[in-house]
């Protein structure tokens, strides 16, 4: 509640905040089917037609609806976002917490392996993976996942180490308890700050790749729409119908700005030091 | 004519709103030639805030001077206020004027640059020296303070030196330009006793052949007596009581001087050590704690292939018992393996050799098998900061296999009471808790599993005085009511008068001397413990003569395989014994 309230008074957290909810609403929204038109139906006769009343964002060039289509865009790149980052997070957190517990041989076999992954720029080799599992939903949530899992397991290890070094992880040996109560309790708990500010950022880099993927005709399958789906199909119909790129682009950055402030946010807010300097 | 510097109605805020912040609220001090004033007063007392404010470094630190007059007499005769200076003229007083040194040596030098160069620096900023004439500078400005080889040094980086050293390089610099002002911020407060007794014995003969006057802040009232002229007593920002050195140690006025005086553990020599021994009473019964030839090894790897090449020897053949209901003081200098003693009978670093064993009692759930536990030095590092008090106490008998009852609850309740803290404790969090609190928080933790030892690592050594003779008043209390065996690590010899009933002095990783604590501290036999007990600060020790002794300590690396001769041991009455020096 502290959180929330801390939140809302920082600058970047209200704008960031009011962002990713207006985005969340009209995801749902998409997903739940309530937009203004079905997003599927071609409505022959007005392809191509300019923004107006009846169509907010105008069709493409077979005369969907544009606005219908971005809402349920969002939809579809939130869903892949959340559960690439769920996935990537989960899987960084257990290997960065192995990496920093066991050390030695597992802290140098974990990290080395991720700087090999790390080496490779994320959409090349979210490209890499997609080209050989074969493009889909399903494979670009895991392609994303494991781009973004090594920037978990960092994040995680570094943290992770000095904790394990605190004096009340000695205290908590002392009294004897098991490994896995001191990784739970000592480490993980205390990991929760940092992790949520990275998931939030990471939040917007696997938007960003999700578009970029499904750009490239990787990700979302037509006829399903998708942020970068659409851009994409407006690339031709440039200057006849300029509306079609504009509005996808613009959401896009927009929704990854909202992400980037509200995780800016979070990480003064939830860093005890910045707290401090704010109050 | 005034005097070198007067300071008067000096108010310093921080934050957004200095005004509503103020830290030091209206002090007003003189300072003439050569005199020396020693600020006295407990953490957030506003002393080092009043220091930092006379050459305005308080402005690095977000503070601004929200009132009052700092008025310095330069050398040509000039006053000049300090509240009201711009940062050029600031540069130039700063070093030039104005020295000062702080209270962490190994931080306050550049790791990379050789210390040479460092010392150089003052003189080409203010006195325009470059290439041989400063680097000849430099080398007398070490000589000044008294380090040994002074050419060969200059080429050290820090890392090469040690603390005291360091520290010596640090008064070094600050007087290189002979600033007629030094200002000393808790110099000595990172140090070793014997390693401190040193530094105030060179700042005292410094301040005679130079003739500077010099700021002097500690929280250590004992320290004062051997170099004050004048003190100043601080407390939530306020002077509350300034005079002469005698008149304040002697006849205080301000009842929280006569606090800070009375709360100071005085080093009586052994004459204040507890009567209420419990070895005789128990000669039949068996030891709580017994270790027996403790070895502690940590493998130097070196080389090319990181083959193992030495080791350090941290304990090398320590043994002792500890009786029930008695305390067996552990003290010695940083490095002496006092620390890896504890952290080797708890487990938390493997032995290399020896044996530890406790009276074992049945291990019934919801408690340990080894009835030991520790209370750690720093109150604000052992408990983990996003854990109730409630799930802080729950700890330690979940991890024994206990379950949560009405009972553990109950007493939960009953341990906070016991050790003075409040009944609604439970649900909060450790920073809601002082210091203090937090460390009656640790001891009530390491109570919950009913031990039969605890060892008490500098338990009390980051509190201030005065909450440290409390919390001290409380362990002795509950080592009379529960039977407890302590073990009790430090550094302080005056704590140590105060609670063990035997003393076993440590140096370089073997126990020294060993016995009764009034037999020790009144009749010391072991050199190296003569030293110790010569170097603690008092107050009846006014203008006390320190030899300095510039010895570095041993190095415990040895070549593998070597192993220590037999210890001859020498008997000198009924409990106590000495090592036989070589």
């Amino acid at each position: 509640m502290a959180t929330l309230r801390a939140i809302f008074a920082h600058p970047s957290g209200r704008i960031g905040g009011a962002i990713v909810a207006l985005y969340l609403l009209l995801a749902v929204l998409g997903m739940l089917g309530l937009t203004p038109h079905n997003p599927l139906t071609q409505h022959r006769v007005e392809r191509l037609h300019a923004p107006d009343s009846t169509y907010w964002m105008g069709t493409d060039l077979f005369g969907r609806d544009v606005a219908s289509r971005l809402m349920t865009g969002i939809g579809q790149s939130f869903i892949v976002a959340f559960f690439s980052v769920a996935v990537a997070t989960l899987a960084g957190t257990v290997l960065g917490l192995a990496a920093a517990w066991f050390g030695r041989r597992w802290d140098g076999l974990v990290m080395r392996i991720m700087d090999v992954v790390l080496a490779f720029p994320a959409i090349l080799l979210a490209l890499l993976i997609v080209a050989v599992a074969g493009p889909g939903t399903s494979t670009s949530v895991i392609a994303i996942a494991i781009v973004y899992t090594p920037i978990f397991t960092r994040v995680v290890r570094g943290p992770a180490l000095s904790l394990k070094a605190r004096e009340f992880v000695d205290a908590a040996r002392t009294f004897g308890s098991s490994a896995g109560y001191i990784v739970t309790r000592h480490l993980l708990l205390n990991l929760v700050a940092p992790l949520t500010v990275q998931v939030t950022l990471a939040l917007a880099w696997a938007l960003l790749t999700e578009a970029g993927l499904s750009f490239l005709g990787l990700g979302t399958q037509p006829p399903a729409a998708s942020l970068g789906l659409m851009l994409s199909d407006s690339r031709n119909l440039m200057e006849t119908a300029p509306w079609l790129m504009i509005f996808p682009g613009v959401a896009i950055m927009i929704g990854i700005l909202g992400f980037n402030l509200l995780g800016d946010a979070l990480r003064d807010v939830l860093d005890p030091k910045m707290r401090r300097s704010i109050a | 004519m005034i005097s070198l510097l007067s300071v008067s109605g000096l108010r310093v805020g921080f934050g957004r709103n200095p005004q509503a912040n103020e830290v030091v609220r209206g002090v007003s001090f003189d300072l003439a030639d050569g005199e020396t004033l020693a600020i006295v007063g407990e953490s957030g007392s506003g002393k080092s805030v009043t220091a930092l404010s006379i050459n305005r470094l308080v402005d690095y630190g977000g503070g601004r001077i929200t009132g009052g007059s700092i008025k310095l007499r330069r050398a040509d005769g000039s006053t000049f206020d300090l509240t009201a200076a711009a940062e050029p003229q600031l540069t130039k007083i700063r070093g030039g004027e104005i020295g000062m040194i702080f209270q962490e040596p190994m931080t306050s030098l550049n790791p990379v640059l050789t210390i040479g160069w460092q010392i150089e620096e003052s003189f080409r900023l203010h006195r325009g020296l470059t290439g041989r004439r400063a680097t000849a500078a430099a080398k007398d400005a070490l000589d000044r303070v008294r380090i040994p080889d002074a050419a060969r040094r200059l080429k050290y980086t820090p890392n090469q030196l040690s603390g005291g050293m360091l520290q010596r390089v640090m008064i070094a610099m600050a007087i290189a330009c002979n600033p007629r002002l030094l200002i000393a911020d808790e110099p000595t407060t990172a140090l070793d006793v014997t390693v401190q007794a040193q530094i105030m014995a060179l700042l005292a003969e410094l301040k005679q052949e130079t003739g500077m006057s010099m700021i002097f802040i500690t929280h250590d009232i004992g320290l004062v007596a051997g170099i004050a002229d004048k003190v100043m007593v601080m407390q939530g920002g306020e002077a509350v009581e300034q005079g002469a050195l005698n008149q304040i140690l002697d006849d205080p006025q301000h009842p929280y001087t006569r606090h800070l005086l009375h709360a100071v553990p005085h080093f009586a020599g052994g004459g204040a050590t507890r009567r209420d021994a419990q070895r005789e009473k128990q000669k039949a019964a068996e030891p709580a704690l017994k270790v027996d030839g403790l070895v502690v090894r940590f493998p130097v790897k070196g080389g090319f292939l990181s083959r193992t090449s030495g080791a350090v020897h941290a304990v090398d053949g320590v043994d002792f018992e500890l009786m029930p209901g008695e305390t067996l003081a552990v003290v010695g200098e940083s490095g002496s393996g006092k620390s890896t003693t504890a952290r080797a009978i708890l487990g938390l670093v493997r032995s290399t050799r020896g044996t530890i064993s406790a009276s074992a009692r049945k291990a019934a759930a919801g408690q340990s098998a080894l009835p030991v536990q520790m209370v750690f030095q720093n109150p604000y590092g052992s408990l983990n900061p996003r854990l109730t008090v409630e799930n802080l106490l729950a700890e330690p008998v979940i991890a024994t296999g206990g379950r949560i009852t009405a009972e553990t609850r109950a007493k939960m309740a009953a341990l906070l009471k016991r050790v003075g803290l409040p009944e609604n404790s439970l649900q909060r969090y450790p920073h809601e808790f002082s210091g203090g609190q937090r460390q009656r928080l640790c001891i009530a933790r390491a109570l919950m599993l009913n031990p039969s030892v605890i060892v008490l690592d500098e338990a009390v050594s980051a509190l201030d005085v005065s909450v440290q003779a409390r919390v001290l008043k409380l362990l002795i209390e509950l080592q009379r009511e529960f039977g407890l065996a302590y073990l009790f690590i430090s550094h302080d010899m005056a704590v140590v008068e105060r609670i063990a009933h035997r003393i076993a002095v440590i140096y370089a990783g073997q126990i020294v001397e060993i016995g009764d604590a009034r037999s020790v501290l009144s009749e010391p036999k072991h050199s190296y413990t003569k030293q110790l007990i010569a170097a603690v600060p008092t107050i009846d020790r006014r203008h006390e003569r320190f030899e300095l002794d510039t010895r570095q300590v041993p190095s415990l690396v040895r070549p593998l395989g070597f192993e220590p001769g037999p210890a001859n041991w020498q008997q000198f009455g009924p409990d106590h014994r000495a090592r036989v020096e070589v």
